[in-house]
This record gives structure tokens, C-alpha cells and sequence, in this order.
């Protein structure tokens, strides 16, 4: 059920304002891909424009292909409310909504559409995907309590549990650690690994040795220049990108030095 | 204390100083206040003058002008909290005080029907009037502010027409209500015939009152609602209105229901517009389509009119049911607002 994601120039405006410019590139399915770049670049843009999440904001926009296993995501006739049922996203900050119990956060994609589940098959759901996220043993006991009682890497794993239960094809992880602590990320990492053996994952970082740890393939953003629109730069496995890249700009942003 | 070695410390005055200048400043008051003959006003009103003197102008003799200065502003900030909170005390000892003589079971089960004089009378038609009228308010004017705050914060954006649609809110809630009430007149007028009242031309132009806070507080509450919650719908598949209606809404709905009964403690006191639409009458109507009805605040402004000790009981304890009507009507916002908040850990 892994797909893979074919971008060709792809552009995306905000308004009249074009903030990545040109990228194209091919997302293996079954693989992890990691944006990295400085702030400003439009990784995390890029990344949203995967599952038309950019369109939340006002006037946003793409000119351009993206296709999913040979489909477009924006052609005329494509529901954006689908596309986002088949290519899960986790967020920067853990979000699990306030009102619901631990339990109902990992059904929201189905609660929330009023889909009728089966105790049984709720439970099922609820204990697969909390496994998955390697969250049941710490929270199995107290199902019922709300999800904003966890501790931070808790509540970004419960965000992962509910991302992979409505069983997406993509998941999209837009810097899921950069709020968590050391142990945390360690933990949001291993799980990485083992969700990559059934879905596609592209996860934008800041953290080099983390891209360099969780990711098969790497493409750094960079921005031509202040007030230009940002661009790929490289993209490469992740292998090559750490020891060899082909671009200097790559290897000095890698390394820790600019300009 | 030398000008090259800054201290740390120094001298403070007792723990019990602000009580001792308070007794004292009152006792010197009390002097002149007695000999005089001045009401209890004056007598207090001299007393925090010189306690607003004494324990700043002691603290300076003492501790040094900072501290002083501490001391004259914590007066004066008590000082204007006590101007604030006085009336409001006093307004209730008044009203509880003198209402509570007239209320008894008969007044509260009696309408006006054919009292004469002094007989007892009650409260009963007005009782019904005001919780008919205020409840058909209610029901015309959330749907309508609810769903208006809902446009404003997840569809209007910043749009012209969102923009627009703020100015006449606030613009609405600068109408007088009088103006209101002439307005649900001229629309009951030109649909009924001109001598027709019914009860729903009131809630009407109390709906008119209303809109405008429901729509701002309702609007407040929804804004407060994190963007990331509805990216979170939306990035699992969840349409707009579907993540509108179960998560911005349940996220913020004690909010929202504090704000609609604020609005609805804001309407029931209205006399004006209800005396020129609704009318008043003596007798019981549960009928709001048809016929005059009396609301509390009526009640109050006829019996008061009357000018008899009677009617001025009668006024007193309508005054006394309707403060007590809203006090309930805010201890159920406040609770059901905290029932239905998003549980804190």
C-alpha cells in the first residue's frame, strides 16, 4: 500500500509571492526521505504541498505535477480531503485534540467522520496503532484519560499512533522531534524505522545527524539568495550526501559552513 | 546608610501597620463625623483620605520613598476597588432587603388580574412573560451569532465582506435598545396590521440586543482555538465542516455558552423596547403570537408607576425575582462551562 511520489517543477506561490521554486524529484515507496535546509527554504512548504495541507493558508497555490503512484494530487477533479485520507501528516508541535480521551485520539480520523466502528474493531484499530507508535505499554492502562495528559514525546507518538490508523499510504513528518527531548527523539526515531517497512515516509529535519541516522535518501533545500524563492539544491541517498555530495553548497551547509 | 557601601536591607515597619493607621484613621474621623452629626459616607470617606496620608507619610519617615509610594498606591488601587464594589453590595442589600416582604408563594403563583389596590398581587404573568420572551430571544439569536462568529473566524478570512460584516456588528451594539424596540414594531406593524402586539415582537428586537454579543464573544472563543487542532483534522481526512463542528466547536463551546448567557443577562433587564412591542398586560399569556405580554422589568416600571405602597412592594419584589433569575441563569454558565471545558491535567 506504500507509494511512491513523482514532483515535477513544481512551483509554489503564496499569492503572488513564489516561495519554492523547481523542484523536481522521485520519493521511493517504502523508503524514509529527509528535507533538511535553513529556515526560510519552503522544506516545510514542499512537505505540505505533498498532501495539499499548504491550501489551509489563504491564497496558497502550486503550478506543476506531483503524482502519486501515476496519479495526480491536483488535478481538477481530485478532492483535497482525500488525498490527505491516503498521505498522513505529523506535526512540528504534538497536537492531539483536547476533548477526546487517549483512546478517541487514535479514532479521530474515523470519529471525527463519523465512520461507524465495531467495539471490537475499535479496539483492534486502537491497540495496532498504538503499538505501532510504540505507545501502548505506557498508556494501555489508562485509555479513557485525555491525550494533552501525556508527557511531550508521549503525545507526538499518540499523533503518530493517530496518523497511521486511518492506515495512510504516506506519512509526512514535518519536524516531528524538534520539541522533544534527547530519549524522546531516540524513541520517535527507532519507530521510524519500522514504520518505513510498510509506508512511505518523508520527514523535513534540522537535525543533520537525525537525517543522517533515519533517512535513504536526503534533498537539501537552500534559498539562491535573501528574498529569492527557495530550490533543491541536491538530491541524492542520504549515503552520498554525507560523504560525497555533488553540490559544495551541500557539503558546506552539511559540515556546518556557509557562503 | 553610606553613599559607597549600598545596604540591602532596611528598616520596615510592622506586619500590622496598614490595620493600626486603618483603626486609627477611623477614629480620628469619627471625631468630627460626631461632633458635626455626618452620615456614615462622610465618616469613611475622611477616614481613607487620612489613612491615604498617615501610612504613606509614616513609611516615608521609616522605610524610605520607594516603600512609601508602595504603600500610597496600594491604598488608592483598594480604594478605587472599593468604589467599585460598594454600589453593587449596597444595590443588592436594597433590593434583597426590601423585595424580600413581598415575596411570598402568592406572588410568585398570582398574576395582576383584577387587583385592586392593595390586595396581594403577584408576579406570575411576568414571571412567564420574561422567560417566554427571553428564551424565544435566545433561540432566534445564537443560531444566527453562533453561526456569523463561525463565518467570521473559518470562512470570512479577511474578505470584504467579513470585514463589513464586523463594522455593522459593532455598529449594532452601539443600538439603543428604544431603537430596537421601534424597529420590531414597525415589522410587527407591517405584517400584522397596526394594532396587533404580539410577546415575539419582543424577542425580536431583544434578538437585535443580542446578536452583536454573541457574534463578538462567540467569535473571541473561536480564534482562541489552536490552527494546529484543525491541521490536525484536516492532515487525517476530515472536512472543513466536519473539523468545525467537532473540534473547533466542542474545543471552545464553554466559552461560547458563557458569552450567550452574558448576552442573555443583557437583555432580560430591557424595559424600553419590550413595553413598546410587547406591551403589558395583567394578566397570564403563554401565547407568544398572539396578544400583550409583561415582562419583569414591566412589571416593575407599571407597579412603580402606580405610586402606591403597594405597587412600590410589588416593584421591589420584582426587582428582587429578576436579579435572582440572573444570578442563576450565570451560576449555570459557570458551571456548564466548566463541565464541558477540555479536561486539564
Amino acid at each position: 500500500m506504500a507509494k511512491s511520489i513523482d514532483v515535477s517543477d513544481l512551483n509554489i506561490y503564496y499569492g503572488d509571492f513564489l516561495a519554492v521554486e523547481g523542484v523536481s524529484m522521485t520519493i521511493k515507496a517504502k523508503s524514509v526521505t529527509a528535507f533538511i535546509g535553513p529556515s526560510g527554504c519552503g522544506k516545510s512548504t514542499m512537505l505540505r504541498s505533498l498532501n495539499r495541507m499548504h491550501e489551509v493558508i489563504p491564497g496558497a497555490r502550486v503550478e506543476g505535477k506531483v503524482m502519486v503512484d501515476g496519479q495526480s494530487l491536483y488535478g481538477p477533479e481530485v478532492d483535497p480531503v482525500a488525498v490527505r485520507r491516503s498521505i498522513g501528516m505529523v506535526f512540528q508541535r504534538p497536537n492531539p485534540f483536547p476533548t477526546l480521551s487517549i483512546y478517541d485520539n487514535v479514532l479521530a480520523g474515523s470519529r471525527l467522520n463519523s465512520r461507524k466502528l465495531s467495539k471490537s474493531d475499535a479496539d483492534g484499530i486502537v491497540e495496532r496503532s498504538l503499538k505501532g507508535a510504540n505507545l501502548w505499554n505506557e498508556v494501555k492502562d489508562r485509555l479513557g484519560k485525555p491525550g494533552q495528559g501525556l508527557s511531550g514525546g508521549q503525545q507526538q507518538r499518540l499523533c503518530i499512533a493517530r496518523a497511521i490508523a486511518v492506515e495512510p499510504e504516506v506519512l509526512l513528518m514535518d519536524e516531528p522531534c524538534s520539541a522533544l527531548d534527547p530519549i524522546s527523539t531516540s524513541a520517535i526515531e527507532d519507530l521510524i524505522h519500522e514504520l518505513k517497512e510498510r509506508y512511505t515516509i518523508v520527514i523535513v529535519t534540522h537535525n543533520m545527524q537525525q537525517a543522517a541516522r533515519v533517512s535513504d535518501e536526503t534533498g537539501f533545500f537552500n534559498l539562491k539568495a535573501a528574498g529569492q524563492p527557495g530550490h533543491l539544491v541536491e538530491f541524492n541517498p542520504t549515503k552520498k550526501m554525507f560523504s560525497n555530495p555533488d553540490e559544495p553548497s551541500t557539503e558546506a551547509y552539511i559540515s556546518g559552513r556557509f557562503g | 546608610m553610606s553613599a559607597t557601601t549600598a545596604s540591602l536591607t532596611h528598616a520596615r515597619l510592622p506586619r500590622w501597620a496598614p490595620v493600626l493607621v486603618a483603626v486609627m484613621a477611623l477614629a480620628v474621623a469619627g471625631l468630627p463625623a460626631m461632633l458635626r452629626g455626618w452620615g456614615p459616607v462622610a465618616w469613611v470617606v475622611l477616614a481613607v483620605v487620612l489613612f491615604l496620608v498617615g501610612l504613606p507619610g509614616w513609611s516615608l519617615v521609616v522605610e524610605n520613598r520607594r516603600a512609601a509610594t508602595d504603600r500610597l498606591m496600594t491604598g488608592l488601587i483598594w480604594a478605587a476597588f472599593g468604589c467599585a464594589v460598594m454600589p453593587l453590595l449596597w444595590l443588592v442589600y436594597v433590593v434583597v432587603s426590601t423585595g424580600a416582604e413581598a415575596i411570598n408563594a402568592d406572588f410568585l403563583s398570582y398574576s395582576m388580574r383584577g387587583v385592586i389596590g392593595d390586595e396581594q398581587g403577584g408576579v406570575y404573568h411576568a414571571l412567564i412573560g420574561t422567560v417566554l420572551i427571553t428564551l424565544a430571544a435566545t433561540v432566534i439569536s445564537v443560531p444566527i451569532g453562533v453561526l456569523t462568529a463561525i463565518y467570521l473566524v473559518e470562512y470570512g478570512a479577511k474578505s470584504r465582506l467579513a470585514r463589513w460584516i464586523t463594522f455593522l456588528v459593532d455598529v449594532m451594539t452601539g443600538i439603543p435598545s428604544i431603537v430596537a424596540g421601534l424597529f420590531a414594531l414597525a415589522l410587527v406593524v407591517l405584517v400584522f396590521g397596526p394594532a396587533f402586539r404580539m410577546g415575539l415582537g419582543g424577542s425580536i428586537a431583544l434578538s437585535l440586543l443580542m446578536v452583536p454579543t454573541v457574534v463578538r464573544s462567540s467569535e473571541e472563543m473561536f480564534r482562541l482555538v489552536p490552527m494546529d487542532l484543525r491541521e490536525a483534522a484536516y492532515a487525517l481526512g476530515v472536512p472543513k465542516w466536519r473539523t468545525i463542528l467537532k473540534v473547533v466547536v466542542p474545543t471552545s463551546i464553554g466559552g461560547v455558552i458563557t458569552g450567550v448567557v452574558l448576552a442573555i443577562s443583557r437583555v432580560i433587564g430591557e424595559t424600553a423596547p419590550l413595553l413598546v412591542v410587547a406591551g403589558a398586560t395583567d394578566g397570564v399569556n403563554f401565547n407568544l403570537f398572539d396578544g400583550r405580554m409583561t415582562t419583569l422589568p414591566v412589571f416593575i416600571f407599571s407597579q412603580y408607576s402606580l405610586s402606591t405602597p403597594a405597587g412600590y412592594e410589588r416593584a421591589w419584589g420584582g426587582a428582587l425575582v429578576l436579579i435572582v433569575i440572573v444570578m442563576v441563569l450565570n451560576l449555570i454558565a459557570r458551571g456548564l462551562g466548566k463541565l464541558l471545558a477540555p479536561p486539564k491535567n
